[in-house]
């Protein structure tokens, strides 16, 4: 994984930035000032001028009444904003551990050589930006790099050098090389299989009382998918029974988890079905108004998803009167992330889409009942929407006749990493890791990753044990590792370092703690950890549990998961017979102020 | 409206519904340490060091309205090792050189520090490059002492009034950014009360200073928490 400093443009301000950044008046206009839409502003101005310079912060500061510096404090909590100029091109190539795994070293040196930079650089003729991201969401087919909202995959030395020698070139991004992000659906199961007209499913739902809405999903027994898997239905009784002014149901698309893209397929090859899980969900909680959050990884998607949407307002499926039923009005904006996995975290996503950095907040009080500008709000996965819209169409029976007592109907899964044939799978909830391995094609295989980095690192012994939330929980992603990597340097570092750039950096054992969980790591791969630093991580769990989010409370699962269930790997590198190894070397210590001093060391052999 | 039953440290007490746990445990004697809160501003639970134990979760009490029977731990070995724990981290991410600070007595970091009883953090320090921002006629902020707690960000006065203090960037490269154009015009008032504010030495006054001689500050005489400690109510 690139460090840090490679995932922003290090341009001192307005070197190089020949756009007319002052002149923001109809993107200003387009939000009407409005400062909770401060995000799509910062992403328009991003997109035309190729950053959103010190001038254009100022010209919105006072258009949306705000102080410049808290303009810049939503603008520069996301990777993809940048206040400095990030080339005509920006490419923003992916550092997960999976495309690190796929070779991900070597493409990022064709690119440094035909380029001409380093990544966390601009060009000298400021031409092509080169930056790290974290994962997009195209683990099946890395590696895999964004481009002026265009995804490039499968990446090879070949590729490389034609794309770069067509930005060179001047060429559209468009004709680059075709966009050729691939589905890759290699099972389908009730959720993807086309067998629902959409139409009817509302119908349906509306044929009945809210109220009873509710009751059918409870009968259903449907769970979140976004990872947390709380009752759908319980959550929708909530807000439902909230008080205030406008109910909002929202989408969670973010799906930054690494490994994760389950949401993306369906976003792609079942948008329809989502729309209306999301109008059914608004019928019930009593809202008229849907907000799909999208990540922005996927900007790719806008016009097509746009399409789609104007043509179900066409058919009647969206807007006022739904489905010709008077008085039921719905309908459904598209709102961009501008990349932090953190705004996943559903407090987050909503400051992030009142155009603030994704901060989570404190609960309670809780989304449904405190949410979005302060009403009350439904947020839930991509998958929990589609499988919404099932149940309507074909009833709770027959979604609790599918998986376990516990975790009924299916399970999209992502699976990547070191197997035949990566992709999305959509399985009943129940199958065994070992069932996933096979279906996959994966051999010799050290550890599954279940649920990404903040889940759960299986080892052999435990293959047996069932994906469901009574076993095995998981939002979806499954990273298969064979034998042939280094499980402490190649994964769990990764993910480790992952989670120091993603914080969103308020609470204290996560901005801090992690850092330090990372020297510790690093330590011990250097081959100098001793017996007491395995004790001493596993001690620090108690006050990362005392995070405020999900994300510092799980950020150091990689190394405790690992601790756990492959214990030997620590126990191998470590010093048995010392309690303390000394990391400092005097002669490299004095060598810089030495060679400034023109002078020779003189140790008089006090290192031996 | 009617008081609900909670149970604090195994003793039960009666309170009022919706008031912070932080606030009901000060008033019946018992002292829970806190960095981000700032009596009279809105809370916000970052520096998680008033984590207590409510119904068995790890909770920020500064941040959590009591319910009716409510069970709530404020001072067991785990929750004592966390407090202590978060401020040892917070010395090893900042640059806190005690000697040579204008808040030495009067921060509540250091004597946070020494009700821990830390001698050295257990973690390595960082030593992160850090600057000084004294662009401002009134006030200097010093990043290497800031612990990010917020409570300059969330001291302002009318919401819908532009932020003079936010937070810049994310993850462990956070750090505040005071709006020079609007603070220009600072009066010593003001700055005062921007300094006063803030728990550490991080926001200080210019031209002023060490009005009070070390050893007879706040916390040289009197540890933090012992006023609330000492109060001996039984309600
Ligand atoms: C750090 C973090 C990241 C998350 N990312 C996502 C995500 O990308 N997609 C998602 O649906 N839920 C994500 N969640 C879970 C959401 O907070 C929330 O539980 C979910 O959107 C609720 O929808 P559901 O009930 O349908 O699962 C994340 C949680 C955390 C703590
Ligand atoms: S746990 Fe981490 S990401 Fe979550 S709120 Fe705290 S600092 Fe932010
Ligand atoms: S400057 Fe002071 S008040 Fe503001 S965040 Fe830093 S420590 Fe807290
Ligand atoms: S005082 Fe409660 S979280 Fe900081
Ligand atoms: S004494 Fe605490 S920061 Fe100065």
């Amino acid at each position: 994984m690139g460090d840090t400093q490679t995932r922003k443009s290090e341009f001192s301000n307005h070197e190089k930035c020949s756009c007319n950044c002052n002149d923001l008046s109809a993107i200003l206009a387009r939000y009407d000032n409005d400062p909770t839409r401060l995000m799509d502003i910062l992403i328009e101005v991003q997109t035309q001028c190729g950053c959103v310079s010190d001038e254009a912060v100022k010209v919105i500061a006072k258009a949306i009444n705000y102080s410049s510096v808290d303009v810049e404090q939503t603008l520069s909590f996301y990777h993809f904003l940048s206040q400095t100029p990030t080339g005509k091109y920006a490419v923003y190539l992916n550092d997960s551990a999976v495309a690190e795994m796929m070779g991900r070293e070597e493409i990022a040196k064709t690119f440094e050589k035909e380029v001409g930079c380093k990544f966390g650089t601009v060009s000298e003729d400021g031409k092509i930006g080169l930056f790290n991201t974290s994962c997009i969401g195209m683990n099946d087919q890395e590696p895999s790099a964004i481009i002026n909202q265009r995804v490039f995959t499968k990446l090879t030395k070949a590729k490389v050098a034609k794309i770069v020698n067509g930005m060179k070139n001047n060429l559209d991004i468009e004709d680059l090389i075709g966009t050729e992000v691939q589905s890759n659906i290699l099972k389908q199961g009730p959720i993807l299989t086309k067998d629902t007209e959409i139409g009817e499913a509302i119908k349906k739902a509306i044929s009945m009382r809210p109220e009873d809405v509710i009751e059918e999903i409870r009968q259903s027994n449907l769970r979140g998918r976004g990872g947390a898997g709380f009752p759908t239905a319980m959550k929708w009784r909530f807000c439902r029974e909230a008080v205030g002014e406008k109910h909002y149901v929202f989408c969670n698309a973010d799906e930054g988890e690494p490994g994760t893209f389950k949401d993306r397929v369906i976003l792609t090859e079942r948008p329809q079905l989502l729309f209306a899980g999301m109008t059914i969900a608004g019928y019930a909680i009593g809202s008229d108004e849907g907000i799909l959050y999208l990540r922005y990884e996927y900007k790719y998607m806008e016009e097509y998803l746009e399409e789609i949407l104007s043509n179900m307002r066409k058919e009647g499926l969206l807007g006022n009167d739904v489905v010709g039923e008077k008085g039921f009005n719905f309908d459904i904006r598209i709102q961009f992330g501008g990349g932090a996995y953190i705004c996943g975290e559903e407090s987050a996503l909503l400051e992030s889409a009142e155009g603030k950095r994704g901060e989570p907040r404190d609960r309670p009080p809780f989304p449904v009942v405190k949410g979005y500008l302060q009403q009350p709000t439904a947020v839930n996965n991509v998958e929990t929407l589609c499988s919404v819209a099932k149940i309507m169409h074909k009833g709770a029976k027959w979604y609790r006749s599918l998986g376990t007592f516990d975790s009924t109907g299916s399970k999209l899964i992502s699976v990547s990493g070191d197997c035949e044939k990566p992709g999305v799978y959509e399985i009943e909830w129940g199958f065994s890791v070992n069932d996933v391995l096979k279906m996959v094609g994966a051999k010799d295989v050290q550890a599954v990753q279940v649920g990404g980095p903040s889940g759960n690192c299986v080892a052999p012994n435990e293959f047996e044990r069932k994906l469901a939330y009574e076993d095995l929980s998981t939002g979806g992603s499954l990273i298969v590792i064979g034998k042939k990597r280094d499980l402490l340097k190649d994964i769990v570092l990764n993910f480790t370092e992952f989670f120091i750039e993603e914080s969103c950096g308020s609470c204290v054992p996560c901005r801090a703690m992690t850092s330090q969980y990372k020297n510790k790591l690093e330590k011990i791969i250097r081959g100098n950890g001793v017996a007491e630093d395995i004790d001493q991580m596993l001690a620090w769990e108690n006050v990362m549990i005392s995070n405020r989010c999900g994300l510092g409370q799980t950020a150091a699962n990689p190394i405790l998961s690992t601790i756990k269930n492959f214990r030997e790997l620590y126990e191998k590198k470590i010093n048995k017979d010392t309690n303390f190894v000394s990391e400092f070397n005097l002669d490299a210590a004095v060598q810089e102020s030495c060679k400034t001093a023109n002078r020779i060391p003189n140790l008089g052999g006090a290192h031996e | 409206m009617s008081k609900i039953l909670i149970n604090i440290n195994g003793k039960d007490y009666s309170a009022e519904p919706g008031k912070m746990v932080l606030d009901i445990a000060k008033e019946v004697g018992i002292y829970i340490p806190t960095l981000c809160h700032y009596e009279g501003i809105k809370p916000q639970g970052s520096c998680r060091i008033c984590t207590c134990k409510i119904d068995g979760r790890n909770m920020t009490v500064c941040t959590t309205p009591a319910t009716h029977r409510m069970v709530i731990e404020t001072n067991t070995e785990e929750l004592e090792k966390i407090r202590a724990t978060i401020v040892e981290l917070l010395f090893a991410e900042g640059n806190h050189f005690c000697p040579a600070c204008e808040r030495s007595g009067n921060c509540e970091l250091q004597a946070l520090a020494y009700r821990y009883k830390m001698m050295v953090p257990q973690f390595p320090y960082i030593f992160p490059a850090k600057d000084i921002d004294a662009k401002n006629p009134k006030i200097m902020i010093d990043h290497n002492r800031c612990i990010l707690c917020k409570r300059c960000i969330r001291r302002k006065q009318e919401p819908e009034n532009p932020s003079w203090f936010v937070f810049k960037d994310r993850g462990n490269k956070v750090q505040i950014n005071l709006d020079h154009e609007l603070t220009a015009d600072f009066d010593d008032e003001l700055a005062q009360k921007a300094m006063d504010t803030c728990p550490v030495g991080a926001i200080i006054r210019k031209e002023k200073g060490f009005d009070v001689p070390i050893g007879s500050r706040k916390y040289d005489k009197n540890p933090i928490g012992s006023d609330i400690e000492n109060q001996g109510v039984t309600l």
